[in-house]
């Protein structure tokens, strides 16, 4: 954002988005899910089921009392057969909750869309559909769409953006459930009475923005917005930046500036549960990277393990070094193809033995590249210094609580340096308060 | 629940992917922009002044290597800047320099301003900078006898002149200034790789297409140097192309380690140079202040980075 540009500093990233045409192919029911009681920010949910127990398709198996939740559902008809402790990607304990599939996916009964007619009931309707952030920060969704003053709040603004290199799920969204996204667009600004309902989608996805423009044209409170194709375009600072011009100051939401962003799947799977009652039950994920066959987008049901959606994309090409949930620069790295898809789950991919391989790290030579390409206008050369002094006034001073853990500064860092691990560190450094 | 043994995957924090910009590559650029001016140092100077930069580079290399060694840490010698510091003091020596004088400067810039100092990206100071300047201080005749042009074959007793800016200092025989023409092609006397403007202009544009350097820097030291001539009545076009200011603005000042870090702290470094070469050109004792003026403004970079601050996202200073 230098006085000659009022975009914020980005990276170009290649984006190898081999499986943009690439329709979603619907796998089949695996034996087994494992579906965590953890898939939220927040109070994790207790099960509501035992173990022996049959369940249904849609049926609630994990809840809680607590408010920073969202209900957790059975993606599967079957019989509950564990109900465990178990070690999660991020290093926490959950419960999972294993179902031994009976294949036949039957529907809960009473299974009916919900009653809307405001904003309460489809605040309600929101939780009870389960909904999290569904672009990775899995933050329960109708706490994010009721702020206090939700009567400021004028835009809101749907991230289509997908920055991340490889993933097309957010895409095929967009190309095969149109309707859905609209009108739940629509639903949104209604019950929500915002003014504005605004999609950001960057420009390397240009037949979904030419389908949706056609189908706003009449409905001018909804805007198709082109964005560059630039990351991190859909970073929530940046992407109301960029469609709106406006900046969170610290320390704020952005329902204080007037925005709310939501995720494509996200406003999907919400009208899905409006339209037809069936709760998030499924998500659509990319399985990409060179060393996966045929790569592939899948709608895998919530607890499938990873590994039956890379056999569905025919195994391993090579063998693997390196597999990521999420994308490749913020996705996490994970040790075990036994994890299992979850709600924020966007992409799963698998790379080679030379694309795993991590460079060697030298010395900083004070180059800028970090401080030019950051878009928090950071300075991260400056925050590593600190990090390793474990400095943590400094690091306070360099508002290092401010870094989204783009990875933009690592991944320009001509040293290879870990800039962005060595700012996640600093934040938990000063979270703890700086304790040596 | 998974296949895999413990081990077999990478497991590393986010992100995945990076670019394929790395400090050997950076170094690379730069020494491929000099490419044109050591070509043409050899067409001015002759095939001696080709040797006297290659004795840099080696001298520069196994010094790098050897105090590395010594010291017991990894040797950096493949990352090029050892090259690229031997580079840039050959050519900001005269042609006819004695061999071994060449050799006690490449010990300073990569043991005594590099190495000791922590070595890449600690230095304080340019190294070949610092260096020369070493150089002028103790070899004060040697390095300011100036081989003219045009000895193809020319010997160690060639004929010697004044540099440009030589005559212009001492006031007595304008008229024997050499055309701007002859400035820009390099045919003038003067450190062997800094008299072809138009050599160093192409890989200075070669820097900035490779996105190594930000153009701020040369465009303010060089666009000082400029306003500052007009302004005191002297020959702009002149000024810029004559002494050092081409290999200073492009390939000395824009040093990342020495310079600020910011572009507002770059354009104030920019202008600090252009303004200290002018003020040591016109009013100083020295014929040319080039390098005193980027070790002057290398030693003021902390205090600029210090000063300067940047609004983050979110509106807070830092």
């Amino acid at each position: 954002m230098s006085i000659f540009s009022k975009h914020l500093p980005a990276v170009h990233v290649e984006h190898h988005k081999y499986t943009a045409d690439s329709p979603t192919e619907k796998m089949p029911v695996p034996d087994k899910v494992y579906i965590s009681m953890a898939q939220h920010i927040g109070a994790p949910c207790q099960p509501k089921v035992a173990v022996g127990d049959l369940v249904k398709v849609g049926q609630v198996i994990g809840d809680t009392e607590a408010f920073v939740s969202a209900p957790i559902h059975s993606s599967v008809s079957g019989k509950v057969t564990a109900i465990e402790k178990n070690l999660t990607m991020s290093g926490i304990w959950d419960l999972i909750v294993t179902i031994a599939t009976d294949k036949k996916q039957e529907v809960l009964e009473g299974l009916a869309p919900p009653q809307v007619d405001d904003k309460d009931s489809f605040i309600k309707a929101v939780r009870a559909s389960g909904l999290v952030g569904l672009g990775g920060a899995a933050f329960p969704t109708h706490i994010k769409f009721n702020p206090k003053n939700l009567d400021e709040v004028d835009s809101f603004i749907i991230n289509g953006a997908e920055c991340e290199p490889y993933l097309t799920a957010d895409y095929r969204t967009m190309m095969e459930n149109s309707e859905l996204l609209v009108n739940g667009l629509k639903n949104i600004l209604k019950y929500l009475k915002i003014k504005r309902g605004i999609i950001g989608i960057e420009s390397n996805k240009a037949p979904a923005i030419n389908k949706l423009r056609a189908m706003v044209k009449d409905t001018p409170e909804i805007e198709v917005m082109e964005l560059k194709a630039v990351y991190p375009q859909g970073g929530e600072r940046v992407l109301i930046y960029e469609t709106t011009g406006r900046e969170i100051p610290i320390g704020k939401l952005p329902a204080d500036i007037g925005a709310i962003v939501s995720n494509i799947s996200s406003v999907v799977a919400l009208e899905t549960y409006i339209e037809t009652g069936m709760p998030l039950i499924a998500k659509k994920v990319t399985v990409a990277g060179n060393a996966i066959r045929t790569p592939k987008n899948i709608e895998a049901p919530i607890g499938t393990q990873v590994n039956q959606l890379i056999e569905f994309c025919g195994g391993y090409k090579r063998i693997p070094r390196k597999l990521i949930m999420g994308g490749p620069m913020m996705g996490a790295a994970i040790y075990d193809d036994g994890m299992t898809v979850n709600k924020n789950t966007s992409g799963i991919l698998a790379f080679d033995e030379e694309s795993a391989s991590v460079p060697k790290e030298t010395s900083c030579i004070n180059c800028g590249r970090c401080i030019r390409t950051c878009p928090m206008l950071l300075m991260p050369a400056l925050l590593a210094k600190a990090y390793e002094a474990k400095d943590v006034e400094q690091l306070q001073k360099l508002n290092v609580a401010l870094c989204m853990e783009c990875g933009c500064c690592s991944y320009v860092c001509p040293a290879k340096k870990q800039l962005s691990f060595t700012n996640k560190l600093g934040k938990r450094l000063v979270m703890e308060g700086g304790k040596k | 629940m998974g296949r895999f043994n413990q081990g077999s995957l990478v497991v590393s924090s986010s992100p995945h992917i990076m670019d394929n910009v790395n400090t050997t590559r950076i170094m690379l650029d730069v020494l491929i922009a000099l490419i044109p001016a050591f070509i043409m140092s050899g067409f001015i100077f002759g095939p001696r002044a080709l040797l006297l930069t290659i004795t840099c580079i080696a001298a520069c290399v196994v010094f790098e290597a050897g105090f590395q060694y010594l010291i017991k840490k990894d040797s950096t010698i493949t990352d090029l800047s050892a090259v690229l510091t031997g580079t840039l003091l050959g050519f900001n020596l005269p042609s006819s320099l004695p061999f071994w004088m060449a050799v006690v400067g490449s010990f300073v810039a990569i043991v005594v301003v590099k190495q000791i100092f922590g070595g890449i990206g600690q230095n304080f100071a340019n190294p070949a900078i610092t260096a020369r300047i070493v150089l002028l201080v103790s070899f004060a005749t040697p390095m300011t006898t100036w081989p003219l042009p045009n000895q193809l074959l020319g010997t160690v007793d060639a004929v010697t002149g004044a540099t440009p800016l030589g005559i212009l200092n001492m006031g007595t025989d304008l008229a024997a200034l050499p055309s701007n023409m002859d400035l820009f092609l390099g045919y003038v006397g003067g450190s062997l790789g800094e008299t072809s403007a138009i050599a160093l202009l192409l890989g200075g544009i070669y820097l900035i297409w490779r996105k190594v350097i930000e153009p701020s820097i040369p465009l303010a030291f060089i666009g000082t140097v400029f306003i500052f001539a007009l302004l005191t009545g002297q020959d702009p076009i002149f000024h810029i192309f004559a002494g050092g200011v081409m290999l200073g603005a492009f390939f000395m000042a824009t040093d990342y380690v020495t310079s600020p870090r910011l572009t507002s702290g770059k354009i104030i470094f920019g202008i600090g140079c252009g303004l200290l070469t002018m003020v040591i050109r016109l009013y100083g004792s020295y014929p040319e202040g080039v390098s005193f003026a980027i070790l002057l403004m290398n030693i003021l970079t902390p205090q600029i980075d210090m000063l300067l601050r940047r609004r983050t996202y979110g509106g807070v200073k830092i």
